[in-house]
């Protein structure tokens, strides 16, 4: 399987921060050859004997060939886990289990991508606007957040993008507002064709009603709380109704974290919907 | 039953065998243990179903899955192919829904064993599970003893959270079980300090992990000590191959893995690796010759019992 993740243990090249993010460069050459954008990669915190036992789910920003290939990991300090992470240094080394999840599907055609991000959500898609790009296919960048440090890429959108377009709650940084306010505009003026997001559920759950009023397609990668990032501990489930028209409660870490945006009832994150298959009482019983 | 190595997955713990094959061969394993199959689908809890507590995870996920029928045509197929020796894990409200489950199960080929979860709320006690109460958890296990081909071992899964395990391992015991599966996770909570609310949608969950452990062990101890004849798989917080030597010196014949697997993918190959370099290290040809070992009075040696069982499940 040419996806298939692997474990390895990588050696800690740079660490740095990223305004209000950290980001690490791990050299993992398993990983960094099989990565499609989308892809995540797990960690193991805390070290030998962690009292942690659940891995965190990072973002990759970047793969580079250096070094046999490495990864850059992009975060945000949470919880004690990400806590311990930020405090890595260059030559420590990581436990780490990649690539994991569905990337992102990409058009067969050259046609045109607005990429969303929200948060450090962002950095999950200049991967993807390369692999876009390579295609011959025009892209154009939303990115936003609270604040202006907690915009994740500006800069490297602005260079990438055939336009780029910021937001932030506070007015900050480019528009004041959010990424749902500014998104009709970029996809009327670039004739977008379909749309890509990478964020909090609430910023996608915005998106998504966006793409669906203009008609075209849209990609989440969504963010839920994993455990174990490989398909086994249940916990990261979200109701996505399936080809069939049924709703599943599905495995962000496995089926996802890339869905279709329309097929996601983010209405009903953080519940089983009454007429999910084997809902409680529910008629798909 | 003869299992190849004493290694097992936990139930729920390995998803339906293909996600982990992606790190390792299932057939390496001593068993695979499933997920608690049911009858119908289940859709399960909802989320947050998983906080993380010192050395510990609380989760309350609600045996999601897709129902006997699906497992049976997609999942069991999947796992006989491969080579794995599968132990389906059942679950169920009422003693009709286990009976009816077995009897479903019974002529279906490529299970090695049935281990009943009867940490299953039961809907005509008021939501309390089986494992409980000997005599509820004594009449689930007849019924699916009842239903299972006799050269299927029934194993009883069996919850710590119960005054005297004891009395419900003898009662399973007697009512056809034969071999005990302990322990399931103890009940437990946590609360979100910053939103003052519990952290599982559930309210509480089972805890696992290494922060359980010593519950294991002393439950597997007292097991053993009173049914010294029953196979014991034990369970609970296992995530190196000193921990699995541990509960068999305690009296388990076998170890399952469960949450270090969330860790460590390979945790199981790697445990068994662990205990066989431990078990040869202290000099024992045999697992059976370690089962139960720390039961000897203080004093005696480690080598030269005659008076072991041979616990081969």
């Amino acid at each position: 399987m040419a996806g298939s993740p692997v474990q390895m243990t990588g050696t800690v090249l740079t660490t740095r921060r990223v305004d209000a993010y950290h980001a690490l460069t791990v050299v993992a050459p398993g990983i960094a050859d099989r990565f499609r954008p989308g892809h995540f990669v797990t960690v193991a915190a805390g070290g030998r004997d962690t009292s942690m036992l659940t891995r965190r789910a990072l973002t990759v920003h970047d793969v580079k060939p250096d070094y046999g290939g490495t990864v850059e990991l992009v975060f945000a300090v949470r919880g004690a886990g990400t806590a311990w992470l930020a405090e890595v240094k260059a030559r420590d080394t990581l436990d780490l289990v990649g690539p994991l999840g569905r990337p992102f599907p990409l058009p067969r055609d050259p046609c045109t991508c607005v990429l969303v991000g929200g948060e450090y959500g962002s950095a999950s898609l200049f991967a993807l606007g390369d692999a876009l790009q390579t295609r011959g296919c025009r892209i154009d960048f939303v990115l936003g957040a609270t604040t202006a440090e907690r915009v994740f890429g500006a800069l490297r959108a602005r260079r990438m993008g055939e336009t780029t377009t910021l937001t932030t709650e506070d007015g900050s940084l480019g528009m004041r507002g959010k990424v749902t306010d500014v998104l009709p505009g970029v996809i009327a003026d670039a004739r977008a064709d379909v749309v890509y997001a990478c964020g909090p559920m609430a910023m996608l759950r915005g998106v998504t009603a966006v793409a669906v009023e203009f008609g075209i397609p849209v990609q989440v990668a969504v963010e839920e709380h994993m455990a174990c990032g490989i398909g086994v501990c249940m916990t990261c489930v979200v109701p996505v109704i399936g080809e069939d028209g049924v709703t599943r409660m599905l495995r962000a870490c496995v089926e996802g974290p890339v869905f279709r945006g329309e097929r996601v009832r983010f209405d009903d994150v953080g519940t089983i919907p009454f007429d999910a298959l084997g809902a409680p009482g529910g008629r798909n019983v | 039953m003869e299992l190849p190595n004493p290694v097992l997955t936990a139930a729920g713990c390995g998803g339906t065998g293909r996600e982990l094959a992606q790190f390792f061969d299932v057939a390496r394993l001593g068993a695979f243990v499933t997920r608690s199959i049911t009858m119908a689908p289940r859709a399960g809890r909802p989320t947050p179903r998983m906080a993380e507590t010192p050395s510990g995870l609380l989760n309350a996920v609600g045996l999601q899955g897709p129902g006997v029928e699906a497992f049976l045509e997609r999942e069991l197929p999947w796992l006989a192919e491969r080579g794995a020796r599968t132990i389906v894990s059942v679950g169920g409200g009422t003693v009709a829904e286990f009976t009816a489950l077995s009897r479903r199960l019974a002529d279906a080929p490529g299970i090695t064993a049935v281990e009943v979860n009867l940490s299953c709320p039961n809907v005509e006690d008021r939501g309390r599970m089986f494992a409980r109460d000997g005599s509820a958890a004594a009449e689930v296990v007849a019924s699916v003893r009842a239903a299972i081909r006799y050269d299927v071992p029934v194993i009883a899964k069996l919850s710590p959270d119960v005054a005297d395990i004891v009395a419900v391992a003898r009662s399973c015991v007697d009512g056809g079980a034969d071999a005990l599966a302990m322990i399931n996770t103890p009940a437990g909570m946590s609360i979100d300090v910053d939103a003052m609310r519990p952290t599982l949608a559930a309210g509480a969950g089972g805890l696992s992990g290494p922060a359980v452990r010593p519950l294991a062990v002393r439950c597997v101890w007292q097991a053993h000590a009173a049914l010294p004849g029953v196979p014991i798989i034990g369970m609970g917080g296992v995530t190196t191959g000193r921990d699995a030597l541990e509960l068999i010196l305690a009296g388990a014949c076998a170890v399952a893995v469960g949450t270090a697997t969330f860790h460590d993918p390979y945790a199981c190959p790697r445990i068994l690796r662990e205990l066989e370099e431990l078990l040869t290290e202290r000099g024992f040809d045999r697992l059976a010759d370690a089962v139960g070992l720390a039961h000897r009075p203080a004093g005696t040696g480690p080598r030269g019992r005659t008076d072991l069982e041979e616990s081969s499940l």
